[in-house]
């Protein structure tokens, strides 16, 4: 039986899933085995020395550096405020007297004899590691983190940029195949995980970051439109650590095309609910995509559909999405699976298939050319 | 893994696959009498992404249908390969072999102590090397320990390169570089037992410490190469070494590794090559035979490779991020979309191009269904083909390895050292392999593209990989030489013809050279600077060529100097070339539509 092969994106109503989350240095793991964390508690954090700030001290009381420890107001050790002065020159007869004032807050780490420089460290920076989503610690990683497992809504995406984030729900467009513009992002949008329908464009992301959503998740995005937004042409994709501000999702493809009505309407079921984004994409061998993560309760229905994958079986009668030009996203249903390769009008020989548009229209396409939908 | 102890005079029956980025080829290769042949060919999606995320998915795939084509079972009802037990067995094979380039491109991060200094030269080698460099990390790039960490976790790279500390300077700062990095332990994207490669070139002083912070293979989940110091002082950078190490470790431990390996190699008969060792094999025995200059390129979805012998001696690059469906992205942006399109002489929207190029980047296994869509494939073909060519020039120099000084001022630039033995000139034959090239509707196309990316200078033979095979027949030869060979001749080269194109550059219109063919076919003509003719002689004809240059052009034998060859033709012909080398195009997009156009009506005469 001919096999459709696609990226093979999960869209699921009701999944177990399980987040790693990683201090990338030692630390101290706050939670338990069995605990309920919700997406923003901290789950593991460690401190890491503050930075230094270097202040040339003799030199901005233009003295010799053998000169400074009588100068000095405050000692090895010592914590300073920003501001506060630290050393003093004697001036001439009393006269002409200079000032230090430390530039910022921290400890004085050391003053060089030789140079007369002083080193003032910085408080200690906390660095935490988020639950990313509402679940149970299932799993300890002592000193690195935890293993935070939900039942969950799981939404892969194709393509995405930014990383993580967490934020409510919320409808922009009405169907699955409207385009996401500027005028659809409002400003009560503020850290919401804005939901389009079709392509999303350049000023309606520009609007998004304006009025600070968290994350775009739409059917698609033309590239001309992510070239500008990046401020570069995307090479290679992997993507995740863009600073621009939101996550953008992309479900199907690059262009004018439709958001599945699937997941559409999955995401729509769970409108003001918050979810996990992560926009990560690694396409290559290993590859990696974007989600959306909603938690479930018990109060949720159960799903009447089991987890989409776009992978399987074609047949009469299946229904596929276009995923090449001339036909690019358009849906359709199979009417022929003909044995025989078949000339293409490139000249090209390939395996295809015969397609129904809605219209009643008929083409034949390369069997690799189509991606399997469900109903 | 060592070659098993095989009785070749059994064989009978063997199946032979290529793992590509993309697409899984398969072949049979069956004994007829007493000669070898390919008799059937299929493919099937590579399967390394999710649901799948197993390399021998896509194998059983392509096995079952080329056992339908065959009407064989070599698949059983648990996906493993069937073998023969018997002579009279309807099912099975006797052997099979493979070849894998699924692993895909090369990403790295690259660390220095000096983001200007040692990490620059860091980064140059890897350039230099065909990766992507992900990150480049330096003690000061003003990001905190923790930030650097956590970033190359998220990175995923396929490989580390650490450099830092001129020889007999600083230790500290290169080991502390190293001691951030080792608790990085990147998830490698293939999961199982793959150990990270890292590649230190920095301080020699430094190495033996930065060997304990990695451990030994098997040790610490890292596979830890040292090479020479890649800035041994502040002045000279010596990237070769570096360069060299990275192109060894990517072809045999990134390239071929993929979701599944394991299994594959359990189901192999004899190791599995990266198909870019298989393809070089399968050359050098032909440049050896035939005593050839000889170069060939096989184009893939993720990677271009290519491959030359000149004067017997043999280099190979692998364009780690210059391919057709994964990279083809990354090829428009190399290239840039606007030399991407001076390949192409209809009207096409740019907004609709850009989304068409990452399309076929997110959905790799789509094919170009529409003429429109195809002459668009094809303009993205040349220009991956030209900088694979041309970082294949860079990469086989005659000084390799050579220190090259550097001054404050070159901090920036990146020049390769050394003269490159790739003489356009002397280049006897030109192979075309892979999928846009292999499967390109006319052999016209082909011989187009290679010869539009390739520039051939004098008289040119090109060939063309029929159904692209020469990986298969890689590894076949591996186990047994004389059925590759065999096949080789047989099935798989296909002679194409000859270019005969003129070296030096003139206005366009005035003479270029005139051209006289005798014996089989008869012709003659005189082309004009930007002019192409095409004449069509046979593989079976023979025929003498005379050209005749104007003073400033080559044709081999010096400028002005007319040159006479007995040729053999082939599936297309002789193209006369007058165009100039290096080719360029008119400026104003009117007059290189125009020509384009020009050119490909020829080809299609």
């Amino acid at each position: 039986m001919a096999k459709a092969y696609t990226p093979g994106l999960k869209v699921s109503a009701r999944t177990n899933f399980r987040a790693r989350r990683l201090l990338p240095v030692q630390g101290d793991v706050l939670v338990k085995l069995g605990d309920r964390v919700r997406a923003r508690d901290i789950v593991a954090r460690t401190f890491i020395d503050g930075d230094v700030v270097p202040v040339a001290v003799a030199s901005l009381l233009s003295v010799q550096a053998a000169d400074l420890p009588d100068l000095l107001l405050v000692k090895i050790g010592d914590e300073v405020a920003a501001g506060q002065i630290i050393a003093r020159s004697k001036g001439i007869f009393g006269f002409g007297k200079k000032e230090v004032a430390s530039p910022s807050a921290g400890t004085v780490e050391s003053v060089s004899a030789t140079t007369g420089q002083m080193m003032l460290r910085g408080a200690q920076l906390a660095v935490e590691t988020k639950a990313y989503i509402d679940g149970t610690v299932v799993e300890i990683l002592p000193g690195e983190g935890a293993v935070v497992e939900t039942d969950a809504v799981f939404v892969q995406g194709i393509f995405g940029i930014g990383g993580e984030t967490i934020g409510a729900i919320r409808m922009a467009s009405a169907t699955p195949n409207a385009i996401l513009d500027a005028a659809q992002i409002k400003p009560d949008m503020k850290g919401c995980v804005v939901v389009g329908g079709a392509r999303i464009t350049a000023v309606a992301v520009k609007a998004a970051q304006a009025a600070g959503v968290a994350a775009i998740v739409s059917g698609g995005i033309d590239d001309s439109d992510l070239k500008a937004i990046l401020g570069y042409d995307l090479g290679v994709a992997i993507t995740g650590t863009e600073k621009i501000g939101l996550t953008i999702v992309v479900t199907e493809g690059f262009g004018d095309i439709a958001m599945a009505e699937r997941t559409f309407a999955l995401l729509k079921s769970f409108e003001g609910r918050e979810a996990s984004v992560n926009g990560a994409t690694q396409i290559r061998a290993g590859v990696m995509r974007p989600e959306i993560i909603i938690a479930r309760t018990a109060a949720d229905p159960e799903p009447t559909h089991g987890a989409r994958t776009e992978a399987g079986a074609l047949e009469i009668g299946t229904q596929v999405r276009l995923i090449r030009d001339p036909h690019f996203g358009v849906l359709a249903s199979v009417t022929a699976l003909p044995n025989e390769p078949a000339v293409l009008e490139s000249g090209s020989k390939a395996r295809v298939l015969e397609v129904a548009f809605s219209d009643g229209r008929r083409v034949t396409v390369p069997r690799a050319n189509v991606e399997l939908i469900e109903t | 893994m060592s070659l098993p102890s095989i009785d070749l005079s059994k064989l009978r029956y063997i199946l032979a696959t290529d793992c590509g980025s993309t697409t899984t080829k398969a072949i049979l290769v069956e004994k007829i009498g007493n000669s070898w042949r390919q008799t059937q060919r299929a493919e099937a999606p590579t399967t390394v992404e999710e649901p799948f995320a197993d390399v021998t998915i896509g194998v059983s795939n392509a096995l079952t249908e080329i056992g339908e084509l065959a009407g064989r079972r070599f698949i059983a009802d648990d996906g493993t390969i069937i073998r023969r037990k018997s002579d009279t067995d309807a099912n099975g094979c006797d052997l099979y072999i493979s070849t894998s380039s699924a692993g895909g491109g090369l990403q790295m991060v690259v660390a220095g102590v000096v983001a200007q200094m040692t990490a620059a030269s860091a980064k140059r080698a890897a350039l230099g090397a065909g990766a992507i460099v992900m990150d480049t990390i330096a003690a000061n790039d003003k990001r905190k320990p923790h930030e650097r960490i956590q970033r190359i976790r998220e990175l995923r790279p396929d490989m580390v390169l650490i450099s830092g500390g001129t020889d007999g300077g600083n230790v500290q700062q290169v080991v502390q570089l190293a001691e951030q990095i080792a608790p990085a332990k990147p998830r490698p994207r293939f999961g199982g037992a793959y150990e990270l490669p890292v590649i230190f070139a920095g301080n020699k002083d430094a190495a033996a410490q930065v060997k304990q912070i990695f451990g030994a293979a098997g040790e610490k989940g890292f596979d830890l190469a040292v090479v020479d110091n890649l800035r041994p002082s502040l002045e000279q950078e010596n990237l070769g070494p570096a360069r060299d190490k990275i192109h060894d470790v990517f072809l045999e431990h990134v390239m071929a590794h993929a979701p599944g390996y394991d299994r594959l190699m359990a189901w192999s008969d004899a190791p599995i090559m990266p198909t870019p060792g298989a393809v070089g094999d399968i050359l050098q025995r032909i440049a050896a035979r035939d005593g050839l200059n000889a170069v060939c390129v096989d184009i893939g979805g993720a990677t271009t490779d290519v491959f030359s012998v000149f004067g017997g001696t043999f280099n190979r690059t692998v364009s780690a991020n210059l391919g057709m469906s994964y990279s083809i992205s990354n090829v428009c942006a190399e290239a840039g979309l606007e030399n991407v399109l001076r390949w192409v002489h209809i009207d096409m929207d740019e907004r609709e191009l850009r989304n068409r190029v990452k399309n076929k980047m997110i959905r790799p296994t789509t094919i170009p269904q529409s003429a429109e869509a195809l002459v668009f494939e094809q303009a993205v073909a040349r220009e991956a083909l030209r900088l694979a060519y041309v970082q294949h020039k860079e990469f086989a120099t005659t000084l390799k390895g050579v220190q090259q000084q550097r001054t404050v001022g070159d901090l920036f630039a990146q020049v390769a050292s050394g003269q490159s033995i790739v003489d356009d000139m002397r280049l006897d034959l030109l192979v075309a392999s892979g999928g846009v090239l292999s499967h390109a509707p006319r052999m016209e196309q082909t011989a187009a593209m290679l010869v539009d990316s390739f520039e051939p200078q004098g008289f040119t033979q090109l060939a063309k990989d029929s159904i692209f095979m020469m990986p298969h027949l890689g590894v076949l030869a591996s186990v047994h030489s004389v059925a590759a060979m065999e096949v080789f001749e047989r099935d798989c080269l296909v002679r194409l013809g000859w270019s005969v194109a003129a070296k030096g550059e003139g206005k366009w219109g005035r003479k270029c050279f005139s051209y006289r063919v005798s014996g089989a076919v008869v012709a003659a003509g005189e082309l004009g600077c930007g002019d192409v003719a095409l004449v069509r002689v046979g593989p079976e004809q023979e025929v003498e060529v005379v050209v005749e240059p104007a003073k400033d052009f080559d044709l081999g034998a010096g400028p002005g100097k007319s040159v006479t060859r007995r040729v053999k033709g082939g599936t297309v012909g002789i193209l006369f070339d007058a165009r100039g080398r290096p080719l360029t195009l008119p400026e104003s997009a009117v007059d290189r539509k125009a020509a384009v156009a020009r050119w490909a009506k020829v080809w299609s005469t």
